[in-house]
C-alpha cells in the first residue's frame, strides 16, 4: 500500500527561507537547498516550498531556488504561492518542480484548475484550501493567506476542484494553524470523504499523536509541517518511528 | 550519450539532472532527424496525458524515429506516460500507443482507493535482473499516475500493490518501462538509474 507522506513546508521569501530549520549554527539557516537537502537526508517524503515574497522581484528569484533544489533534491517538491497563470505554472514546472500549489488564484479563476491539469497533468495541480469553522460541520473557503472570506463552502469547494481536474487538496485549518491543538479532524475526514484525489493535513499540529490522528481518523494521505519540525520539537525519524509502531505504512 | 525525448508533457528537467548525476551526459531530443542520431541510449519520460503525448510525437515525426530506433535495438527507458506509450492502447485516449509491449493501458477503479496513487509505495522483484544490483526486495519508489500498465505477455519484473498489483517494471529485449520516477525516488531511484544506464540488461 502506498505509504503516509510527511512533508515538511518551507516559507520562502525574496529567495531565502524564513522560518527555516533552527540549528545551532545558524549560518544556513537561509539557504533552500541546504534546509530542503537536510530535510531529505532525514527521510521527508516530499517537499513543499511557499513563496511568501511580496514583489514581483521578489517572486522572480523563486525560479532560481527551484533550479538549485532540483539540482540537489531527488524527491517530489512542490511549489505554491503566487501563481496565478499557465505561464507561471510552466516557469516553475520546466525549472525541476514535480508540482504547483494554487489558492487564491484558483477560487478567482477556476479555470487555472482546469488548463493547468489538462496541460501539466492532475499530478501536478495541488489545490490549497485554506478553510475556517462557521459553524459545527460547516467551514467556508479564506483566499488571500486566510484574510478574505469567500462565501465558498469548502467540502463543496473541494468536490468542485476534483472535478476541475486537481490531484491533491491541501487542506488547513485556519482555526487550529499554530495553534499546537492538532489538525482539525472533523475537517479533515469532510473532505477526504467527499473526494476520490489524496488529502493533506495541514494546520494545529503540536504531538506525533496529533499526525497519527489526522492518518486513522482524518483520512489524510499525508501531512504538513512546519514550525514542529523546524524547531526540532518533532524529527521526521521520530515521526516514523512511532507511526510504524502504530501500524501505518511509512517509507523508511 | 543519453537521448532524453521532450515532447511537450510534463517536465524533464529531474529527469536530465539525474542522469547527469549518474554520470552520463545528455541531449535533449525534441524533433526528428535532430542529434537523435548520436544517441546510444534513449529515455522517454513524462507525466501527463497519453493522447496529447502521442498526438505530439506524430506530429513531430519522433513517433516514427523512436519506433525505428527502438526496432534497430538502442536501449530505451520508458518512464510513467513514457511506458505506458509504449502499450497498444490506454483506456486514457483513443488514439493508439506504440505496440510494442502486448497489453493495455487501465484507470485505477477499486472502491475506497485515492486516484491518482500519489506518493511511496513498494517495488515487487518478481524476476532478478541485472538492474536490481543494490536495490533491496520491496524498496520504496515514487509513484504518480491514474492508470496503470496491463501487459498480455510475460515481460514483468516487478509489482506494485495499490487496490490491486500491477506491473510496476516491465521489459522486453531492450526496452525497459517502469511506472514509478526513479528520479524522483531518492538514493533507491538513483541506484536504480544507474543500474538501467550501466548494466546490459538488454539482449
Amino acid at each position: 500500500m502506498v505509504a503516509i507522506r510527511i512533508i515538511p513546508c518551507l516559507d520562502v521569501k525574496d529567495g531565502k527561507v524564513v522560518k527555516g530549520i533552527h540549528f545551532d549554527d545558524l549560518k544556513i539557516a537561509g539557504d533552500p537547498v541546504e534546509n530542503a537537502y537536510f530535510y531529505c537526508k532525514e527521510g521527508a517524503d516530499e517537499l513543499v516550498f511557499l513563496d511568501i515574497s511580496a514583489t514581483i522581484e521578489g517572486r522572480k528569484t523563486m525560479v532560481d531556488v527551484v533550479k538549485k533544489v532540483a539540482e540537489v533534491i531527488f524527491i517530489p517538491f512542490t511549489v505554491g504561492g503566487g501563481i496565478s497563470s499557465l505561464n507561471d505554472m510552466d516557469k516553475i514546472l520546466s525549472n525541476g518542480a514535480d508540482k504547483i500549489s494554487i489558492n487564491t488564484s484558483a477560487v478567482r479563476n477556476y479555470k487555472l484548475i482546469k488548463e493547468g491539469a489538462e496541460r501539466f497533468g492532475s499530478q501536478c495541480i495541488v489545490v490549497a484550501i485554506d478553510a475556517k469553522k462557521i459553524k459545527e460541520g460547516k467551514w467556508e473557503v479564506y483566499i488571500e493567506s486566510g484574510k478574505t472570506p469567500t462565501g465558498l463552502d469548502v467540502v463543496e469547494w473541494a468536490k468542485k476542484a476534483e472535478d476541475l481536474g486537481a490531484g491533491e487538496i491541501l487542506l488547513t485549518s485556519i482555526d487550529r494553524d499554530g495553534t499546537c491543538d492538532g489538525y482539525d479532524i472533523e475537517l479533515t475526514r469532510m473532505v477526504s470523504e467527499n473526494v476520490s484525489i489524496p488529502v493533506i493535513a495541514s494546520g494545529g499540529a503540536g504531538r506525533v499523536e496529533h499526525l497519527y490522528e489526522a492518518i486513522v481518523k482524518g483520512g489524510a494521505s499525508a501531512v504538513l509541517l512546519a514550525s514542529l519540525l523546524h524547531f526540532r520539537i518533532l524529527t521526521i525519524p521520530k515521526i516514523k518511528e512511532y507511526l510504524k509502531n502504530k501500524g501505518i505504512a511509512i517509507r523508511e | 550519450m543519453v537521448g532524453i525525448i521532450k515532447y511537450g508533457v510534463g517536465n524533464i528537467y529531474s529527469v536530465v539532472t539525474s542522469v547527469k548525476y549518474c554520470g552520463r551526459d545528455v541531449v535533449i531530443v525534441e524533433k526528428s532527424e535532430g542529434n537523435i542520431s548520436k544517441v546510444k541510449f534513449l529515455i522517454l519520460p513524462g507525466v501527463g496525458n497519453f493522447k496529447s503525448g502521442i498526438d505530439y510525437l506524430k506530429k513531430t515525426g519522433l513517433f516514427e524515429e523512436l519506433k525505428e530506433k527502438i526496432e534497430k535495438g538502442v536501449p530505451f527507458l520508458g518512464i510513467c506516460l513514457g511506458l505506458q506509450l509504449l502499450f497498444e492502447w490506454s483506456e486514457e485516449g483513443k488514439e493508439e500507443g506504440f505496440g510494442i509491449f502486448k497489453g493495455k493501458v487501465v484507470k485505477f477503479k477499486n472502491k475506497g482507493i485515492k486516484v491518482p496513487h500519489m506518493g511511496w509505495n513498494k517495488l515487487k522483484i518478481v524476476r532478478e535482473n541485472l538492474i536490481f544490483k543494490n536495490i533491496f526486495d520491496n524498496s520504496y519508489f515514487y509513484f504518480a499516475h491514474s492508470y496503470y500498465p496491463v501487459p498480455e505477455e510475460d515481460i514483468t519484473f516487478g509489482i506494485t500493490e495499490y487496490g490491486n498489483k500491477f506491473s510496476s517494471i516491465v521489459i522486453k529485449n531492450n526496452i525497459l518501462g517502469v511506472q514509478f520516477h526513479p528520479e524522483k525516488s531518492g538514493i533507491n531511484g538513483l541506484a536504480l538509474l544507474k543500474n538501467i544506464l550501466e548494466e546490459k540488461w538488454w539482449r
